[in-house]
């Protein structure tokens, strides 16, 4: 059995950096995360915080000038990053598969649709080609591809972004992952057909009962997909707990200012919250923690240690981990939540 | 019937069309017309904010650019101040164009790169010949102050800002020329939500110092919500509905407005609803389905839905909808 002692997935210290130059931009500093079995975790925060190089650094994806530098990646009891080359090709291909930000530049654009799924299919059945051809067609018809004959003889450019993300869920419901990386799925995508998507990936939770590691930053998608939620801000995770828990009760600064700031449907407010500022640069971050320049709680409680040394992620609740001075103390215990 | 639009209105749009071409054949010959725009009708009072909601492609933008001739329209009219913007001659549609003004979704893509962002704002103002070069830069000045940017961010170049400052000299340069009416092109869809709400802000509060009126076009209902005093839905170069902000999101009729509003995820985890989940593509414009547009995606379509076109109706006051639903057969 996975739950929260006994993950399927666990990130402890992930750093991945790139050498540009310009300076080392440290896109993922010390992230810690973990997946549980059969759950959607979501993982939220602006863009440009490292969600996708986190995401590219599990399934071991990080080109040149990109490194990772140190960190585990336990999967199942194993790290990640100690497996060799062909030992991780075998984990993309039955284990753990990723849809990416841009679904048409992610299929192969010399192959027709149906072959890309064929060869998926290849790997791990002894089936003819044409069987699998049309357990291909049949895939397709089950993401709702219009007309699915026809269009497995496409190429991706003949598809729009919906289809070609819909073909990408395709190739992962063929994988049968346990642990599917889906990089912002629906960004590009109109609302209607979001909905069909999310529903695609809830289908594959239910029935072939994946674990889902959801990227977003629209919280909506988040409170109707995600089980638990980490909230990422500049290159590290500042808080991570249930679902419900972090839109009652968020404690870190930041989410509490990320969930004031979106506009909610049949709720109008004259005035939306805001967070002034910018983020952090990534090459030559300050000391203390990383969103004091823009945190109203410091201001307000006058917190002078968060520009002086950087707090950790500590647990505050069962299941509740927050990166605040706000809630521990300068030796790094817990502190009263009387603020 | 009464009209969509009125004489009270700042602008008045009515039966606007854009086709674009579609050439084919070794002569390329006109093989057929992409309906961009297919017949829209719609008025805004001054000092309100339409807000023109749909999903990609469905012309939202080619109504916008079309209104301030940008694009050339194919057919219809768009009259500001009772003034025929399509058909007025080059010299006075001059003076109108200062009214005019346009904020892009990419204003970065708009911003000449090697110029300081104050030459680009200016500029519209050395177009229209206003002012001493003194007096262009306190305007410019004053522009920045008033989208929250400070007087030494005149002097920087475009890659020197984030995305919502670039939003904001965006702003600033339409409001340079202290237009009436601003076309806002998915101002706010590139950026992240504490700097989208930033920008809002500012918008609403623009409106408020400044009297002005606004087109607001974005594909995200919630955004389009919380600025909006009344919205317009369109669907494959058609709007389908056009209520007061209220009336449409407490009581949407048609039923693409209806799947439209119900497919927006709605950040709170608690509440569980029934989503209608469409069926299908957005078709092509280049050849629309026959009778209403939506009925091949409709979850109420009837057997009329596909033999016949229904017409814009007041199905409650000041609510129109256009779909067979509403419509006496
Ligand atoms: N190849 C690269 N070379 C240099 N820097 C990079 C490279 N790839 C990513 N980065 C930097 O790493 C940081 C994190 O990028 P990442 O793509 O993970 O952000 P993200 O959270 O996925 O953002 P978005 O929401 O925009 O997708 C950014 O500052 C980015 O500029
Ligand atoms: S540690 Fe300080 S600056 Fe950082 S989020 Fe908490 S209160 Fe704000
Ligand atoms: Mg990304």
């Amino acid at each position: 059995m996975h739950n929260d002692l006994n993950p399927l997935l666990e990130v402890q210290g992930l750093k991945t950096y790139f050498y540009t130059d310009d300076g080392v931009v440290k896109a993922v500093d010390g992230v810690d995360f973990h997946v549980n079995a059969r759950e959607v975790l979501g993982l939220v925060g602006e863009s440009g915080c490292g969600k996708s190089v986190t995401a590219l650094s599990i399934m071991r994806l990080v080109d040149s000038p990109g490194k990772t530098v140190a960190g585990k990646i336990l999967y199942e009891g194993r790290d990640l990053l100690s497996l060799d080359k062909s030992e991780m090709i075998t984990i993309r291909g039955n284990r753990i598969s990723m849809i990416f930000q841009q679904p048409q530049t992610s299929l192969n654009p010399v192959f027709t649709v149906g072959d890309q799924i064929v060869e998926v299919f290849q790997i791990h059945s002894q089936l003819s080609k044409k069987e699998t051809w049309e357990k291909a067609v049949d895939l397709l018809q089950l993401v709702g591809i219009p007309d699915p004959e026809r269009k497995a003889h496409a190429y991706p450019h003949e598809m729009s972004g919906g289809q070609a993300q819909r073909v990408m869920i395709a190739m992962a419901l063929a994988l049968k992952p346990q642990l599917l990386i889906a990089d912002e799925p629906t960004t590009a995508l109109d609302v209607t057909i979001q909905a069909q998507i999310l529903n695609l990936l809830r289908d594959l939770r239910n029935h072939i009962e994946s674990s889902i590691i959801l990227i977003t930053h629209d919280l909506g998608v988040i409170a109707e997909m995600a089980d638990r939620v980490a909230i990422m801000y500049a290159g590290r995770i500042v808080e991570q707990t249930d679902v419900r828990t972090l839109f009652a009760q968020p404690l870190h600064p930041y989410t509490l200012g990320l969930i004031a700031s979106v506009p909610v449907l049949g709720n109008v407010k004259e005035e939306l919250a805001t967070i002034p500022g910018n983020v952090p640069n990534l090459i030559d971050l300050p000391p203390g923690c990383r969103f004091a320049s823009r945190c109203k709680a410091r201001e307000k409680y006058g917190l002078s240690i968060c520009t002086a040394c950087e707090p950790d992620l500590l647990s505050v609740a069962e299941g509740h981990t927050v990166r605040c001075w706000l809630y521990q103390d300068g030796e790094g215990h817990k502190a009263p939540l009387s603020k | 019937m009464r009209e969509q639009t009125n004489d009270k209105d700042l602008i008045q749009v009515e039966h606007l069309v854009k086709y674009y071409p579609v050439y084919g054949g070794v002569f390329r010959h006109v093989v057929a017309w992409v309906k961009a725009v297919d017949d829209v009708s719609f008025g805004i009072k001054e000092g309100e904010t339409l807000g023109l909601v749909g999903e990609s492609g469905c012309g939202k933008s080619t109504v916008g650019h079309t209104m301030l001739r940008l694009l050339a329209p194919t057919g219809g009219q768009v009259k500001f101040d009772g003034v025929d913007i399509l058909a007025a001659p080059e010299r006075t549609l001059k003076n109108i164009r200062r009214n005019l003004q346009i904020v892009f979704q990419d204003p970065f893509a708009s911003l000449d790169p090697r110029l300081p962002i104050g030459e680009s704002i200016a500029e519209g103002l050395k177009i229209h010949k206003i002012g001493t070069p003194q007096e262009r830069f306190e305007r410019v000045l004053e522009v920045l102050s008033k989208v929250g940017l400070e007087d030494y961010h005149a002097m920087r170049y475009p890659h020197e800002f984030s995305g919502g400052q670039r939003q904001r000299i965006g702003i600033a340069r339409a409001l340079v020329l202290q237009p009436q009416f601003i076309v806002l092109d998915e101002p706010v869809s590139a950026l992240d939500v504490a700097i989208q709400a930033e920008v809002l802000n500012i918008l609403k509060y623009l409106q408020r110092d400044l009297g002005l009126t606004y087109l607001f076009i974005a594909h995200n209902l919630a955004v389009v919500e919380h600025i909006s005093d009344r919205v317009a839905v369109m669907y494959l170069g058609k709007i389908v509905e056009l209520a007061g902000r209220d009336e449409l999101f407490r009581n949407p009729l048609h039923p693409y407005t209806r799947a439209l509003m119900s497919a927006i995820p709605i950040p709170d985890p608690t509440l569980k609803r029934e989503q209608i989940i469409l069926k299908g593509d957005v078709p092509s414009p280049l050849n629309p389905p026959p009778g209403c547009r939506f009925h091949p995606r409709c979850p109420q379509a009837m057997p009329i839905c596909s033999q016949q076109e229904p017409e814009m109706q007041e199905a409650a006051p000041e609510q129109w909808v256009c779909c067979w639903l509403y419509q006496e057969r």
